[in-house]
């Protein structure tokens, strides 16, 4: 049971929800940049939430299965082929033993995922499979994946029932980041704050799974732009000295010492995943109670789903 | 929670003995633990309420007030100085105005407190180093730094626990292992230990390295 890479993408690893519990040890947690599509990815192949996907990055993989299947395409939609026709995201499909799925370039965000029932089955490496690029472990011999390596699906928990397809479009808008106040926030003069909510900001080439990296106008803080070295949490939004805001993403470094002035609120992790350089976006803010409750309303939306 | 605005052994070791409490006695919905020099970052599972987390943590706070703090081990880092394995101690010497000799029995006379790991797997924020020591991190980083590195950059000093680029000032290396990413949790150097280091020969060196497997 497994699967075939005949083409290699820009950037496709093995990744599932994350590797939690380590970050005292300077790890990480890494998982999905997107992990609100791996989710619903899982539910529609009828995978527990902690199985394993493909993440692919601009431009996909071409696979050919060496067995049957059901898989299911989400995040956001790419160029895809399954022999030569194309194939819908956001649904299970079933796939027979020698077809070759054939997916190229994105034609929205960043990424998307390949679900596969049985989940993508590698190793673990404390307790998760998800590919950590940067510290070079987990996924498949911690890198990136390419030409003729051969991935296995796990076996199928029957105890879930697949998803049938969604009724409605769960794309989201990725032109609006919202933020709460960082722990910093006091350190910029409320000039250096307004800037830095009226702009635009885009994101550059120097954009990772580690940190997205974005150009404006620079912002400034009111004295020095170092602190005495702390923890990060992912979507930290880092002031270094050149005024340019770095985003922390999954494979963050676990500390740093420059000024945080913002958080990217939980349920709009999904659209920093979707990110890619080139594009344009603002920051808005939002209270802690209204980020609070945005996660709690995204949760009850995926727990939904079972219940369509 | 942020516990002080300085870097001092007195705040480390509080930060320690919580930190050492919250990993033994995990905290429902608490997924990760980021230690710094003064504070420390908890984050949270999507389902876990902060409120519920803080109020949590005030207990926990109480308790740990009262407890002692975990022991403190000392541990030693065999380092070959200089050479092809310190390829920077001459940026040292001009720095510090120091002979490499003197450079070397200054760096091994230090005893160095493990503030906590951070940044990159394994990575040990040592602190204590002899200011005289004190060198700029290169202008231009190394593209390649060799695993166990035994570098300096500003006044502290480092060890690379694996081959990565690095711009700090390298002044030797270990052979030994201090960090394994198949036993993360029994690394060669913990949150807390004190480390010190001895120069070593090359033989030596060769002969660690061989029987250490690294």
């Amino acid at each position: 049971m497994g699967l075939e890479i005949l083409r290699a993408g820009l950037q496709s690893t093995v990744q599932d929800k994350g590797r939690f519990g380590y970050a005292h040890l300077g790890i990480s947690a890494s998982g999905a940049a997107d992990k609100f599509s791996l989710r619903i990815g899982n539910m529609l192949v009828g995978n527990p939430n902690q199985s394993a996907c493909i993440e692919m990055t601009i431009i996909g993989d071409k696979y050919r299965f060496k067995s049957d299947a059901y898989i299911a395409l989400t995040g956001s939609e790419f160029e895809a082929a399954l022999d030569n026709k194309p194939i819908p995201f956001w649904q299970g499909w079933s796939i027979k033993k020698g077809q070759i799925l054939d997916v190229r370039s994105t034609k929205t965000g960043a990424r998307c995922y390949l679900c596969v029932a049985g989940g993508i089955n590698v190793e673990g490496v404390m307790g998760a499979k998800t590919t950590h690029l940067t510290s070079g472990i987990g996924g498949c011999h911690g890198r990136i994946l390419k030409i003729l390596d051969e991935l296995d699906f796990g076996t199928l928990d029957n105890s879930i029932n697949p998803l049938q397809k969604l009724n409605e479009s769960i794309t989201a808008d990725n032109k609006t980041i919202r933020v709460t106040k960082g722990i910093q926030w006091l350190w910029f003069h409320k000039k250096q704050i307004n800037k830095f909510f009226q702009q635009q900001y885009r994101v550059t080439d120097l954009s990772n799974r580690m940190g997205l990296r974005l150009i404006g106008n620079a912002i400034n803080t009111k004295k020095e732009s170092e602190i005495i070295t702390a923890g990060i949490p992912l979507g930290a939004i880092q002031i270094p000295g050149d005024g340019q805001p770095i985003i922390s993403f999954v494979e963050h470094q676990t500390t740093g010492g420059y000024t945080i002035i913002a958080n990217v609120i939980s349920a709009d992790f999904r659209k920093v995943g979707q990110l890619k350089p080139g594009d344009y976006f603002q920051f808005e803010l939002t209270s802690f109670s209204k980020a609070e409750k945005l996660k709690v309303d995204q949760e009850k939306f995926i727990h939904s789903l079972h219940h369509d | 929670m942020q516990l002080d605005h300085k870097i001092s052994e007195t705040t480390q070791k509080k930060l320690f003995t919580l930190i050492t409490h919250l990993i033994r006695n995990p905290i429902n919905g608490v997924v990760n633990i980021h230690p710094g020099y003064s504070s420390i970052l908890l984050t949270l599972d999507e389902m876990t309420n902060i409120g519920d987390t803080i109020r949590v943590l005030e207990n926990i706070f109480d308790v740990v007030q009262n407890s002692e703090p975990p022991e403190e081990i000392l541990v030693e880092v065999p380092v070959l100085y200089g050479g092809n394995y310190g390829k920077d101690i001459q940026r040292v010497v001009q720095f510090s105005k120091l002979s490499e000799s003197e450079i070397i029995q200054r760096h091994q006379a230090g005893i160095y407190l493990v503030y906590f790991l951070g940044f990159s797997p394994g990575f040990p924020y040592l602190g204590g180093m002899d200011q005289n020591l004190t060198t700029p991190r290169k202008q231009t980083p190394r593209k390649r730094v060799p695993q166990g590195s035994v570098a300096i950059a500003g006044g502290q000093t480092g060890i690379y626990p694996f081959t990565s680029p690095g711009g700090w000032n390298l002044i030797g290396q270990t052979p030994l292992k201090i960090f394994n990413i198949s036993n993360p949790q029994n690394g060669l150097i913990q949150m807390g230990n004190k480390v010190q280091f001895k120069s070593i020969s090359e033989d030596e060196y060769k002969r660690l390295k061989e029987s250490n497997g690294a």
